[in-house]
């Protein structure tokens, strides 16, 4: 047995996605968010718990929920700031904001910082190559980015 | 130059509310939908000649045609939002500004094909978007417009969002299929004649959000009126997003045939702080790449594109001006591919990180004449031997920028 559970929320969402596809196998992904948004990253215990939903294996879960980038198979901080690094954005100077985030934070791609606030990643094209450069806070885009906007961000986080 | 077809809606306050939505137009098509036969919209988007623009370019009727009729299994449309391609910003612009056009064009569509149940893929990135369209779909079920018996016609239709989670190859219809069902993105080996699509072994149609959101002109106005615009192959419009260096990046909707360099000159505002033109990328970053002196007597149609080398993909244009290494631009899409790669087949999975790793070398001052060599045959190795066209994709583009600038590289080796 799972030590994890869904919230009541969750539970509710879930039994009504069941009506939504032809097979419940479907709702993986939709399950892997829930979980996501619950606890913040998905844990083996999670996969373990949504194994015996789905009536697969926990290897299963683990196989698509790793294959996703978005999903955190691991723990990630308060605010999760994902810089895009693809050519429109690095054409429009990605990596000077890349630069400044390091230095303001005094983390590399990949890492959280000590206090648990930040976890800074570096992704792939997020789409908004019109307004390049472009990176995702939590679950905003922020958009133009400048150095102006990065200071902002992290300071009112920071106070 | 600008045409608004599927953008006609794009600068209204507040568009993309349904009471909004409808005083301008939308949903129109429902009033005579019903009472036409679901064969006579499959002709009009077949007489139409409408493609698909998330990359492909297909007849959009012909793929509709593939569903068997009559058929003893429940059909699917599915619409892919999952615009990934590096270039590409156009279907956020349709959902952010217009979803009720979306959701329009999903019922014309699931009724041509008899489907009573849509799915929308969004990539999970777009969480913005995912909660706009949510509204809309939401907005629309309390209006009766969706749900067991479509405003009042019989006929039901269900729409689904369906959230992705960070994978470009979900974008490849099949891989986007099995994500749907659960699984890993990985994609299907193709069939050997023309099939359907199939979702949980029942037939389906993917189509890209601007294709669908397509029809509901087409359902309305006929076919002549969307072939007005265009040209013979590629009739109708396009969404064209255009971003890198240019005075004024963004969505453009404007009519296939349009001369490239008058897009980049007029609508763009030109190179940005008058620098010189480069190079251009046409269609999203899987194209093949142009120099700034062969862009001259290009125009945006599928065929033009093609008989000069790349492809019109996904309209998605990136600009680069005279201060980019063309060197670095290549190393930095082919972090992008090998990171995307979806480790299925091994000469993908492994060739893009090996030229990533080559040009890492070449960059640093360590390469060799032997080094790109190596890219092309590793490019042999991409193209053919896979099961998507990511990998053949990855090694045209490859040979393109060693071909087209070679000196650039050849600099870095002495």
């Amino acid at each position: 047995m799972s030590t994890f559970t869904f919230n009541p929320e969750n539970e509710e969402k879930f039994t009504a996605l069941l009506t939504r596809y032809p097979e419940k196998s479907s709702l993986m992904l939709p399950s892997l968010w829930m979980i996501q948004y619950q606890e913040g990253w998905i844990s083996p215990e999670s996969m373990r718990f949504l194994a015996e939903k789905l009536a697969c294996s926990p290897m299963d879960v683990y196989a698509v929920a790793s294959f996703y980038s978005m999903f955190n198979l691991k723990p990630v901080g308060k605010y999760h700031i994902q810089l895009c690094k693809t050519l429109s954005c690095m054409l429009r100077g990605s990596q000077q904001m890349q630069a400044h985030i390091q230095n303001k934070l005094g983390i590399k791609p990949g890492e959280t910082t000590k206090d648990g606030k930040f976890t800074f990643s570096l992704v792939e094209c997020l789409g908004s190559c019109g307004t390049a450069p472009c990176m995702s806070y939590n679950d905003d885009y922020v958009e133009n980015l400048t150095i102006e906007k990065l200071d902002e961000l992290i300071d009112g986080a920071q106070s | 130059m600008i045409v608004k077809i599927v953008s006609k809606n794009f600068d209204i306050p507040n568009s993309h509310r349904l009471d909004v939505a409808r005083e301008h137009g939308r949903y129109k098509s429902l009033n005579s939908l019903f009472s036409r036969k679901p064969d006579d919209i499959t002709v009009a988007v077949e007489k139409s000649g409408l493609r698909g623009k998330g990359g492909g370019g297909a007849l959009t009727g012909e793929k509709w045609r593939l569903i068997p009729n009559p058929c003893d299994k429940p059909t699917y449309l599915i619409i892919n939002a999952d615009e990934s391609e590096p270039g590409t910003f156009k279907d956020r612009q349709i959902i952010e500004f217009d979803p009720h056009l979306l959701i329009e064009g999903i019922i014309c569509s699931s009724y041509a094909i008899n489907a009573h149940h849509a799915y929308i893929y969004i990539r999970g990135e777009y969480v913005f978007w995912a909660k706009r369209l949510q509204e809309a779909i939401d907005e629309a079920y309390a209006a009766g417009i969706l749900g067991e018996s479509v405003l009042d016609s019989q006929y039901p239709l269900h729409v689904t969002l369906h959230r992705g989670a960070g994978a470009y190859i979900c974008g490849e219809k099949t891989a986007l299929l099995e994500s749907l069902e659960g699984k890993r993105g990985h994609p299907r080996l193709k069939p050997k004649g023309k099939e359907p699509e199939w979702f949980f072994g029942n037939p389906a149609v993917v189509n890209n959000v601007e294709t669908i959101a397509s029809v509901p002109f087409i359902v309305n106005e006929g076919y002549e009126a969307y072939r007005a615009y265009g040209t013979e192959k590629s009739p109708g419009t396009m969404l064209f997003g255009i971003s890198g260096h240019v005075e004024k990046p963004g969505v453009y909707e404007l009519p296939y045939g349009v001369k490239m360099v008058d897009v980049i000159e007029h609508v763009c505002g030109g190179v940005l702080g008058g620098k010189k033109l480069k190079a251009i990328i046409p269609g999203g970053s899987s194209c093949q790449i142009f120099r700034a002196d062969e862009i001259t007597d290009i125009t945006l149609d599928y065929e033009s594109v093609k008989e000069h080398g790349s492809a019109l993909g996904t309209g998605g244009m990136i600009v680069m001006d005279e201060s980019v290494s063309i060197p670095q631009a290549m190393k930095n899409l082919f972090e992008f591919y090998h990171h995307e790669s979806c480790g299925q087949c091994t000469p993908c999975r492994e060739g893009t990180g090996w030229v990533d790793q080559i040009l890492r070398k070449i960059i640093a001052g360590n390469g060799t004449h032997d080094d790109l060599k190596t890219i092309l045959d590793a490019c042999d190795m991409l193209n053919g031997k896979t099961i998507c066209v990511f990998a053949p994709s990855v090694a045209f583009i490859a040979q393109s920028y060693l071909e087209k600038f070679r000196e650039e590289f050849e600099a870095l080796l002495d």
